[in-house]
């Protein structure tokens, strides 16, 4: 599905932002990549779909060589990876609808985007769409007018529109409160398993990365330093990804939270509206 | 106490003393410069000491406004008008591709971005009324040449805003959607425009409303409007068919200042 080989990024300032990062994503899984700021999580997810140009090194989307294609080219490979971010990136003039649909763009005409006549497939899938991420009715709403995990659900739904053979999501949770944090996480994770697509996420929070990823890949100074599932990470991993620390804290506090987390009831509210969420303070992108 | 004494100054000054003789320098530099332009400027004094009469007297003169001449105002006055809104509108068609090249973030190359900028210094460098002389050696004397002299000074305030406008919006959506596979056009519009959309509407009606009060002058060089009117009663000495029209332009300027702030005040 994809295949990532010796990837190396190196910033005009000279800066190395990653270095010979090699992996293989071959199950439609989730996978989290945890690591300190300034680890090169953001500008590894920004080279596979070449928001950011990698220095060297291979991106294979299936077999499509995403590194060697042209303008074109790499615009037919973006519609094949839905993407999302940490501030939400929506267009905040536009309605939910125009939003979500502008995952259609890179498939439609200019002209059928300029007048908004979006085929009637898309528009019944943006309506599905909506619906699933708990945002029903909310179409004609102005995206300005919604909280931030409201927004995060059609940044959400906007990389869906795209049917994606992968998903690219730069830390979706760091600028919402922790309990809309573990909402909108469990409605990613089971929205890419209902697709069967996998997914690349950015995540700092440890434990959030622990309890909805089925692989994580740690990042240090722009190397892998640790690959596999989500029970093998200890105290001694942790220390490689981000130096010295007691972590016992960490991962027990992670557990504590898995017990404490009352599934049955949180899951019962996430069929109804979103709620708003109170004092969501957005923080600073980490690197 | 003593410790105190030694930690602290007696004295305290807000400014070293070569702070105070700086600024003292720019004052007498200041005045030097106000003295030295009225000097060069030649200015007969002998006029300026009956001044006060001849404004009274000009005063006298022009009351009461001549009522009979207000039929022959309407239509100059709304041609005044239509020359400001067509000019606008030219300006809108003109103003936004330049500003596009104008801002850094989507011109193409430094190139265009210097032909960009190069536009909005020449149409914001020229007058109003010099641009009208020049349309009026183009296209004659009339309407015509207003509407295009306002259009010309226009590009360069429309176009400058607008540029900043794009230079200072948020990346963000744009990226997510180019991440969508989304053509450069369509980027444009839907990631960039919609963000610049309130500056621009703001901005034209805010040139609208400035394009009425420079259109009442565009007749002074033929190009049409109620200057026309204006400039051949000053002429004449019909002081009194002088103050209507001044009455009548003011009422039109406080109108469309009016119109402008509450278009302005509801763009969301």
């Amino acid at each position: 599905m994809l295949t990532v080989e010796n990837l190396t990024k190196v910033y005009p300032t000279g800066a190395k932002a990653l270095s010979d990062v090699s992996f293989l994503v071959d199950e439609p899984k989730v996978i989290a990549i945890i690591g300190p700021s300034g680890a090169g999580k953001s500008t590894l997810i920004r080279c596979v779909n070449r928001l950011v140009e990698p220095t060297s090194g291979k991106v294979l989307l299936g077999d499509t060589d995403v590194i060697s294609l042209n303008r074109r080219g790499l615009r037919k490979a973006r519609r094949r990876m839905g993407m999302i971010f940490q501030e939400y990136n929506l267009v905040e003039r536009l309605t939910v609808m125009e939003n979500v649909l502008s995952g259609r763009l890179g498939f439609v005409g200019f002209w059928r985007a300029y007048r908004r006549k979006f085929p009637s497939d898309d528009v019944a899938a943006a309506f599905r769409l909506l619906d699933r991420v708990g945002l029903e009715g909310y179409h004609n709403t102005r995206a300005d007018a919604l909280s931030g995990g409201e927004r995060q659900r059609v940044g959400i739904a906007r990389a869906l529109m795209q049917a994606p053979d992968l998903l690219l999501v730069d830390e979706p949770t760091a600028s919402l409160d922790p309990k809309t944090s573990r909402q909108i996480m469990r409605l990613l994770v089971e929205l890419a398993h209902e697709a069967g697509t996998p997914a690349l996420v950015n995540i700092h929070d440890v434990a959030l990365a622990q309890t909805f990823s089925d692989r994580i890949i740690g990042l240090a100074a722009g190397e892998i330093v640790f690959d596999g599932s989500s029970d093998q990470l200890t105290a001694d991993v942790l220390t490689r990804i981000y130096g010295e620390e007691d972590w016992s804290t960490t991962i027990r506090t992670d557990d504590d939270n898995d017990n404490g987390m009352t599934e049955g009831s949180d899951e019962g509210k996430q069929k109804g509206r979103p709620e708003k969420d109170q004092g969501s303070i957005p923080e600073a992108s980490a690197g | 106490m003593a410790e105190h004494a030694r930690k602290y100054p007696e004295l305290w000054q807000r400014f070293t003393p070569r702070q105070t003789l700086v600024r003292y320098s720019w004052y007498m530099g200041v005045i030097f410069v106000a003295v030295w332009s009225v000097r060069n400027l030649d200015i007969p004094w002998f006029y300026f000491l009956d001044a006060h009469i001849q404004a009274a007297d000009l005063a006298v003169r022009m009351w009461p406004p001549d009522m009979d001449f207000l039929g022959q105002l309407y239509d100059p006055l709304i041609e005044t008008i239509h020359i400001a809104t067509l000019g606008t509108a030219v300006t809108i068609v003109l103003a936004f591709p330049v500003a596009f090249l104008a801002a850094r973030n989507t011109t193409f190359n430094s190139v265009t971005w210097f032909i960009g900028r190069l536009i909005l210094v020449t149409s914001r460098s020229v007058n109003t009324v010099v641009w009208g002389l020049l349309f009026v050696a183009i296209f004659g004397p009339g309407p015509m040449a207003g509407i295009w002299a306002i259009a010309f000074r226009s590009i360069g305030f429309m176009g400058k805003l607008t540029a900043e406008a794009i230079e200072e919006i948020d990346q963000g959506p744009v990226e997510a959607i180019e991440a969508t596979g989304a053509s450069r056009l369509q980027v444009l519009w839907f990631g960039i425009l919609p963000q610049v959309l309130p500056v621009i509407y703001g901005t034209t009606v805010y040139r609208w409303d400035i394009n009425i009060r420079e259109s009442t002058v565009l007749g002074f060089v033929g190009a049409g409007g109620i200057g026309i009117q204006l400039y051949a009663s000053i002429n004449l000495f019909s002081w009194q068919e002088v103050s209507l029209m001044l009455i009548a332009v003011f009422c039109v300027v406080v109108v469309s200042e009016f119109v402008s702030a509450i278009v302005r005040q509801r763009i969301t």
